[in-house]
């Protein structure tokens, strides 16, 4: 196993409206290079809440949470922004694709940010990723011609295009039939298998969540198994 | 790089909405071109309506008023002088509208360096008789060539050369107005009697007009030598010694130092005309009121629009905030949009506000009161272009500043767990 990229010690989180409510209860637990790890539990246990702590989009939570052995607490919005930018590829359960750009300008979009590589550079690593999914051919069309499983195939592409740390997904096959959802999960699967790709997906897919590497469950806001 | 990729985001996002973001522009372009026109036909008008009078008025005029003597001799005989003198009845003297040593003054005021000319002229009042009834009125003896460099008089000669006043001996150039009445045609000759009783023929060698009918009644213009002929005084009798300054702000300084230094009357334009100073600056803040609401308006145009678009683009926002985009990054984003069609608008309402000023130009504007006016007057200063240019500029980036912070707060996690 390789080395810990993720880790978290006590987090908490409380929704105060309408009443206060404890979502998040010292959850603590690690991740390593390399896992594909998926996150279950039923509906309102705090599993997306916790992930999107985890991906340092809410940092309204006590505790602490270090990414590659960083710790999150009081950084400033630009920096939690770069660190997103850089380490963290997301797939949500809606694809988010910008309706106004092709799929190989939203798969760039990340990489023209991040300014680590020339534009043409990161062009050509948007199509190579692009390939890695099957869908290079449908580089030049807009988000809107393509099928539901083919907008989520290019969220992941745009997810891999700075080579993230860890790719965090929530329900992202939860728009998907069960045929695209397979795809998905093959494609979860090559990543981490031939990329060594860490995965940290959350999902209410048992089924799914069985044929990951390893699986935490959530109950009430706590881990009670990983 | 990185602004680059922000424009390019704002101009995508732009283009994608591009009937709304032309109809902002277009609010922006509407609100500039009537700007620069209001402004350019406004400032056209004060121009000319200010160039009725300061043309045709000189800065600094020079003269003496028929007033009793400050001092009587009493007051100036020393073995009175701690006594309080009574003296009743006092009337002025006669002679007392020449102003004494008038060559001496003429040659050093030609002298001074802030001065760009001296005008003498000679004021006569007099009656034109026609047949049985004579008018009143007044005839200038002026300085022609002088007259003519200082003070546009060939504008307002109508009819006629103004410089045979000075080539035809015993001419005169007559009031539109008392022309008509006198029913005398450039040619013939008519009848003035001076105050004093010595009647004169004169030749009609042309109209003058100088859009103030009152004033076109009574007054006429001959040369100056034939005034004091006239009068049957010497060469060297003046009434009025008329000042045009190279700076005119120097006017009423100027006025009180000469007063001091030729012991005459000296009254500064802007006292004389203090009115037309007023009339315009009112105007002026007239226009800028109403170019700057209409500015306003647009700009508010422009605040829905980005509001909308923030609306339906909360997605985009919150996925570009989920990849690494900043606050600020997104709220660049927006401004970038808000002054795209600021400076988009604004330079198309520049082109549209210059067209429509020089079509105005060209609509024709005859009116008797104003013979030299042919066509609408505009004035294309250019600080009108910059003013505008800036405001545009300005009014675009406050009303983008707003929606733009709005969407720099968007909280990703609102967004995309609400789905």
């Amino acid at each position: 196993m390789g080395k810990t990229i993720l880790e978290t010690q006590n987090i908490s989180k409380y929704f105060h409206d309408p009443l206060t409510i404890q979502v998040l209860k010292e959850v603590s637990f690690s991740i390593k290079q390399g896992e594909f790890i998926s996150v279950i539990g039923k509906s309102g246990c705090g599993k997306s809440t916790l992930l999107y702590i985890l991906s340092t989009m809410d940092t309204d939570y006590q505790g602490k949470l270090w990414i590659d052995g960083e710790l999150m607490m009081q950084k400033k919005e630009v920096d939690l922004a770069r660190i997103r930018n850089k380490k963290i590829g997301f797939v949500f359960q809606f694809h988010y694709l910008l309706n106004e750009f092709t799929v190989l300008q939203n798969v760039m979009l990340p990489g023209l940010k991040l300014s680590e590589h020339a534009a043409k550079e990161v062009e050509h690593r948007a199509y190579e990723k692009l390939k890695i999914l099957g869908i290079e051919n449908e580089a030049l069309k807009l988000p809107n011609q393509l099928s539901g499983g083919q907008k989520q195939r290019v969220a992941i592409a745009r997810a891999l295009i700075n080579d993230p740390l860890i790719i965090m997904g929530d329900e992202p096959t939860g728009n998907l039939d069960k045929k695209n959802g397979d795809i998905v999960f093959q494609i979860f699967k090559e990543l981490a298998s031939s990329f060594n790709q860490t995965l940290l997906i959350v999902t209410h897919d048992n089924e799914f969540a069985e044929r990951t590497d390893r699986i935490i469950e959530m109950e009430d806001g706590k881990i009670i198994k990983h | 790089m990185r602004l680059k990729l922000l424009a390019n985001i704002s101009r995508s996002l732009l283009l994608a909405r591009w009937k709304q973001t032309l109809v902002a522009a277009i609010g922006v372009t509407f609100s500039i071109t009537m700007f620069i026109t209001l402004l350019s036909f406004m400032s056209g008008l004060n121009d000319l309506l200010d160039g009725l009078i300061i043309n045709r008025t000189p800065h600094i005029r020079l003269y003496n008023e028929i007033l009793p003597a400050q001092k009587q001799a009493v007051d100036l005989v020393p073995s009175f002088h701690h006594y309080y003198n009574f003296v009743r009845s006092v009337k002025p003297k006669n002679d007392l509208l020449q102003i004494r040593n008038s060559e001496a003054i003429v040659n050093s005021l030609a002298k001074d360096s802030r001065v760009l000319g001296v005008a003498p002229k000679v004021t006569v009042p007099v009656f034109y008789n026609i047949g049985n009834i004579d008018l009143t009125g007044i005839i200038n003896g002026i300085d022609v060539e002088a007259e003519a460099r200082l003070f546009l008089f060939k504008d307002y000669v109508t009819e006629g050369n103004y410089i045979d006043l000075k080539n035809i001996p015993n001419s005169i150039i007559l009031g539109k107005s008392a022309a008509e009445k006198m029913l005398a045609n450039i040619g013939d000759m008519i009848q003035v009697t001076t105050a004093k009783g010595n009647p004169i023929q004169l030749k009609v060698v042309g109209y003058f007009q100088s859009g103030l009918q009152e004033i076109d009644k009574v007054q006429s213009y001959c040369s100056i030598n034939t005034a004091q002929k006239m009068l049957g005084e010497s060469n060297t009798y003046i009434t009025d010694i008329q000042v045009k300054l190279k700076n005119i702000l120097q006017a009423p300084q100027l006025s009180n130092e000469y007063a001091h230094l030729y012991d005459t009357e000296a009254v500064d334009i802007q006292t004389a005309n203090s009115q037309f100073e007023t009339g315009s600056k009112v105007r002026s803040l007239i226009s800028y009121a109403v170019g700057i609401t209409l500015l306003v308006v647009a700009g508010f145009g422009i605040y829905n629009i980005l509001n909308m678009m923030i609306y339906e683009k909360m997605d985009s926002i919150a996925i570009l905030k989920a990849t690494g985009f900043s606050g600020l990054d997104v709220q660049r984003i927006f401004i970038g949009i808000a002054l795209f069609i600021g400076i988009f608008g604004g330079l198309l309402g520049l082109l549209f506000g210059f067209g429509l000023s020089a079509f105005i130009d060209q609509i024709p504007f005859n009116t008797a009161a104003l013979p030299t006016i042919k066509t609408y007057p505009i004035n294309y200063n250019p600080s009108y272009y910059i003013i505008g240019t800036v405001f545009s500029i300005l009014t675009t980036y406050l009303a983008g500043y707003f929606p733009a912070r709005k969407a720099s707060k968007v909280d990703p996690v609102v967004i995309i767990r609400g789905k």
